[in-house]
């Protein structure tokens, strides 16, 4: 029992992934009737210029929303994790819970309205780009961070913490020198996961982009919406390996570091 | 300088270096502390003793600073701390479990709160290397925490805790991650760091034999009060009530009816024993009065032979003896049923012709060693 | 000279601590919203802004204007009414399915031994790590007509003639389940791997069958995970737009297409903001019950793990 339903639903989670990398190397337009190995569709996603200049720019705004989400998502689980219970402590779980579970046409529409009246009333921000994407997917990411986060400060020792205190270190020197280092693998993985999220994101990015700008994802998805797309498959196998090599390192590094 | 308020009730000590004044503590509905006084001399190792859930660890962490006080004074060599945050009150504590900092070197968490002080690197250096001479644990500098056993961790935490040369240092539980075996050579080492470096302690602890063993004094604490404060042989001596009997060393307990009351013979009359119990100190509870009377086992002699005074004695037989190296104790049955203890030395065996299961005895005792107790 | 103390004026070192994320998620989050409430009972206009200002100074005097004809329209327009129903559908069947399938393999992932136990994880992990949204894109290339699924069965002589079931709700449903099954496996896999073996151990220890203690001790104990997963797909679901877009047919109705069709084909603003309010009203309930048991989760962490003095 136990063998079967493990094995079904690994099946399901991976034969769609399989099959975009087998069909990648596929010589014929036709996706998914094979006529041969090639690596005509790599060629040709590197010489898409439009598809490579989407890609830079979501790497950038990646970059950017991960470290923002992570600064401010820790600030966030600190708060939840250790500051006990505070007025308002229903209101701070609340809103940031709700970018978990909100739909994203919810969110894009509403950071939409909120950049058009600031630039009736303030004249800022000046365009749609870059800055309100990046609002956007900080805003979402965040509250993954502070989930993360928040669970991870949860478990740590509190004792650590109130020795650090004892022997003279302020709450906020506490913080850095005890805390941080501590849940340094947390801090990681959040960062490592509102990069993810901030790259495949389609939905805030369409609401939250101006003229002339397209993300990774954007460009994919118009391509797709219209049917199958053999660069596509070969974009995914590109990701899907580099995704994978890089947990394989992490799983590398972790693995070692426990067992020296 | 002392309140006033608080000074009225104490006899001001010259030596007083740590005073808990009215200090009450609570949590919600609980009342975790309820109104503890003790003053604690220079240089003295105090001990806080109770079961869990009396109080001890709250107050220690007040004294810490890491809860609240939520009424009373806490002063420290004439300072009142009740409001000085932990970070910067010259109070350290070695934690229960240690609390050392994972991430960084032995060396390193010694340095830890030196570095806080702003101290230079070279003083750092010496200092740390002071402390952890101290306690033997210089040559593992560059360890870390996880590479080290629980003694060695509790070395290094001590030194973390007193190479600030704190007023007053903290220990919560000193012994309880160590092993029953090496627990006794600890304690007493301990007691002769503390001693060689000169620093005034307060420990909690809920094991009667290691407060008894480093203190100088100590404090038994039940519900959130301390029912009796002394030196170890005061407070197992002469216990002031029924709990501190119980709860430090094993007694056996009688209760009776004063008959006569004399400055220095009083005599009670207990059902559970034939003949009349005599103490031989005063007591402030007229004729009539119901009391409860301790006796400690190793105080109760055990022979064959009938004794020849009227008092305090009685009759019966042995229902179990253990034998447990040094000394033996028995468990006499009474011939009115009561069951007492007592605890015979090896050596007085042999002589005794060593009584067995069901041999009749007499057991006897001196009017000094009955305590008459308040409560 | 007056000296006035400012540090009774200051905010002490512990609202500094609190307040200031705080003040991103007000104005980033609950800003924007009072402000979609506003256009929703604005009218269309032509122009920047694209609707009307609900305050107006006219001869001298303030006036509000609150138009609620998209509303009127969004409940009496039966598309409207029952693309909503619809969305909900779909989202408690997807909800469904994922617990149907996920609860299983949360739970023999969390029996298993340590080892395996992290190497089953990261397996489930490792897919949420690549874009989603190529990974719905590949199930196009799999339920199309002439996709791999028809292939394979047609092949396998199973079938003789391909199946519909792309540009279906079959299609969104498959997709959808996929896609959110890793949100739903997760905080239930926390919740069962954190549970105290011995709880089972004292229920066989009374006489219970393997599968009395796991509906009377198990199930239970895991609800806190189930809600926690169950709410994480079903309250996004409903505003699903990427996978209906990709894999449902024309007659697939889900808000996240209205709502995304109002605003970039009609550019009726005030119109998506009234749907938005109401899909938001909508999941104004299954939303309160993943915050409380958001709240009870990190509170319940709290006093486990800290070291409140009980033994004082």
């Amino acid at each position: 029992m136990k063998w079967l339903s493990l094995g079904l639903g690994f099946l399901f989670l991976y034969a769609p992934i399989v099959s975009l990398m087998v069909f990648s190397f596929n010589a014929s337009p036709l996706v998914t009737s094979w006529s041969g190995f090639s690596f005509r569709w790599y060629e040709a996603l590197f010489k898409d210029e439009v598809l490579l200049r989407a890609a830079w720019l979501s790497f950038q705004i990646a970059g950017l929303t991960a470290t923002a989400a992570v600064v401010i998502g820790t600030w966030v689980g600190y708060v939840l994790a250790r500051m006990g219970r505070f007025r308002g402590f229903a209101v701070y779980v609340g809103m940031i819970s709700a970018p978990l579970v909100i739909p994203e046409v919810v969110l894009g529409i509403s950071l939409l309205i909120l950049f058009i009246e600031m630039r009736s009333t303030l004249g800022w921000p000046a365009d749609n780009g870059m800055f309100t994407i990046w609002v956007g997917h900080t805003t979402l990411c965040m509250a993954y961070v502070a989930v993360i986060i928040q669970s991870r400060i949860r478990d740590l020792d509190r004792s650590l913490e109130e020795a650090a205190l004892d022997l003279g270190a302020s709450p906020l020197r506490v913080f850095f020198s005890i805390t941080l280092p501590l849940i340094a693998p947390a801090l990681a993985a959040g960062w490592l996961l509102a990069f993810t999220l901030s790259l495949d994101d389609v939905v805030l990015a369409s609401f939250l982009s101006g003229p002339g700008f397209s993300t990774l994802p954007m460009e994919v998805f118009s391509r797709v919406r219209l049917g199958l797309r053999p660069e596509v498959n070969a974009l995914a196998t590109l990701f899907i390996l580099a995704v994978g090599i890089c947990v394989i390192i992490a799983h590398r590094l972790v693995w070692r570091k426990e067992t020296a | 300088m002392i309140d006033s308020r608080y000074g009225a009730q104490h006899t001001t000590d010259p030596d007083e270096f740590v005073r808990v004044a009215d200090v009450v503590k609570i949590f919600g509905d609980v009342v975790a502390v309820r109104s503890v006084n003790l003053s604690v001399r220079r240089n003295e190792i105090f001990a806080l003793l109770g079961s869990s859930g009396c109080g001890k660890s709250t107050l220690l962490r007040m004294l810490a600073g890491f809860e609240e006080v939520t009424s009373g004074q806490i002063m420290l060599d004439g300072e009142d701390i009740t409001a000085i945050p932990p970070h910067r009150r010259p109070v350290n504590m070695m934690f229960q479990s240690y609390a050392l900092f994972p991430h960084m070197t032995v060396q390193a968490n010694v340095a830890f709160g030196l570095k806080q002080e702003g101290v230079d690197a070279a003083e750092i250096h010496d200092r740390v290397f002071e402390a952890l001479d101290l306690v033997q644990m210089a040559g593992y500098s560059r360890r870390k925490p996880h590479q080290l056993s629980g003694g060695q961790q509790q070395r290094v935490a001590l030194a973390r805790s007193l190479v600030k040369r704190p007023k007053l240092l903290l220990l919560d539980e000193p012994m309880s991650a160590l092993d029953k075996q090496i627990r006794q050579k600890t304690q007493i080492e301990l007691v002769r760091i503390l001693e060689q470096v000169g620093v005034t302690c307060i420990m909690v602890t809920h094991d009667q034999e290691e407060a008894m063993t480093m203190a100088h004094r100590l404090a038994v604490m039940t519900e959130g009060q301390i029912v009796q404060m002394g030196t170890p042989q005061e407070v197992y001596a002469f216990p002031r009530s029924r709990f501190v009997a119980g709860f430090i060393g094993s007694t056996n307990l009688f209760t009776g009816i004063i008959v006569v009351d004399e400055p220095d013979r009083v005599a009670i009359e207990c059902d559970e024993l034939s003949r009349p119990l005599v103490v031989s100190h005063g007591v402030s509870e007229p004729i009539g009065m119901e009391v409860h009377v301790s006796i400690r086992p190793e105080h109760m002699v055990v022979s064959r032979d009938m004794p020849e005074t009227e008092e305090n004695w009685a009759h019966g037989r042995v229902s179990h003896m253990a034998w447990l190296g040094s000394y033996a104790l028995y468990q006499i049955r009474l011939d009115a049923g009561k069951v007492i203890e007592a605890s015979v030395p090896s050596r007085i065996l042999a002589s005794l012709d060593a009584p067995g299961i069901e041999d009749e005895v007499y057991v006897s005792w001196d009017a000094d060693s009955a305590t008459v107790l308040a409560s | 000279m007056i000296r006035v103390p400012v540090a009774r004026f200051l905010p002490s070192m512990r609202t500094l601590a609190i307040v200031p994320p705080f003040l991103w998620l007000a104005l980033f989050l609950l800003v924007p919203f009072l402000m979609v409430l506003k256009i929703s009972l604005a009218d269309l206009n032509f122009g920047t802004p694209p609707y009307t200002p609900l305050l107006t100074f006219e001869e001298g005097a303030t006036q509000l204007t609150l138009h609620t004809q998209g509303y009127a329209r969004l409940f009496s327009d039966s598309l409207y009414v029952t693309t909503y129903l619809n969305s909900v559908k779909m989202a408690l069947v997807t909800t469904f399915w994922c617990v149907v399938i996920g609860y299983p393999m949360a739970y023999y992932i969390a029996r298993s031994s340590p080892q395996v136990r992290a190497l089953l994880m990261l397996a489930v992990i490792l897919p949420f790590w690549t874009s989603q949204l190529l990974r719905v894109y590949a199930w196009v290339g799999i339920l199309r007509t002439d996709g791999l699924l028809n292939k394979a069965l047609i092949g396998l002589g199973l079938i003789s003639q391909p199946l519909e079931i792309y540009r279906t709700d079959v299609a969104v449903y498959i997709g959808m389940i996929y896609a959110y099954l890793p949100f739903f496996i997760l905080p239930l896999y926390a919740n069962l791997v954190k549970m105290d073996l011995r709880l089972l151990e004292a229920a066989y220890d009374l006489g219970a069958k393997p599968w009395q203690a796991f509906w009377q001790v198990t199930v239970p104990l895991s609800r806190p995970g189930v809600i926690a997963g169950a709410m994480l797909v079903f309250i996004p679901s409903v505003g699903e737009y990427v996978i209906p877009e990709l894999l449902g047919g024309a007659d697939t109705l889900m808000m996240g297409r209205v709502m995304w069709g109002e605003f970039f084909t009609n550019a009726d603003w005030p119109m998506a903001a009234a749907v938005t309010c109401v899909m938001v009203l909508l999941l104004l309930v299954p939303l309160a019950l993943f915050q409380y048991n958001q709240m009870k989760q990190i509170q319940a962490g709290r006093e486990g793990a800290s070291k409140v003095p009980t033994n004082a």
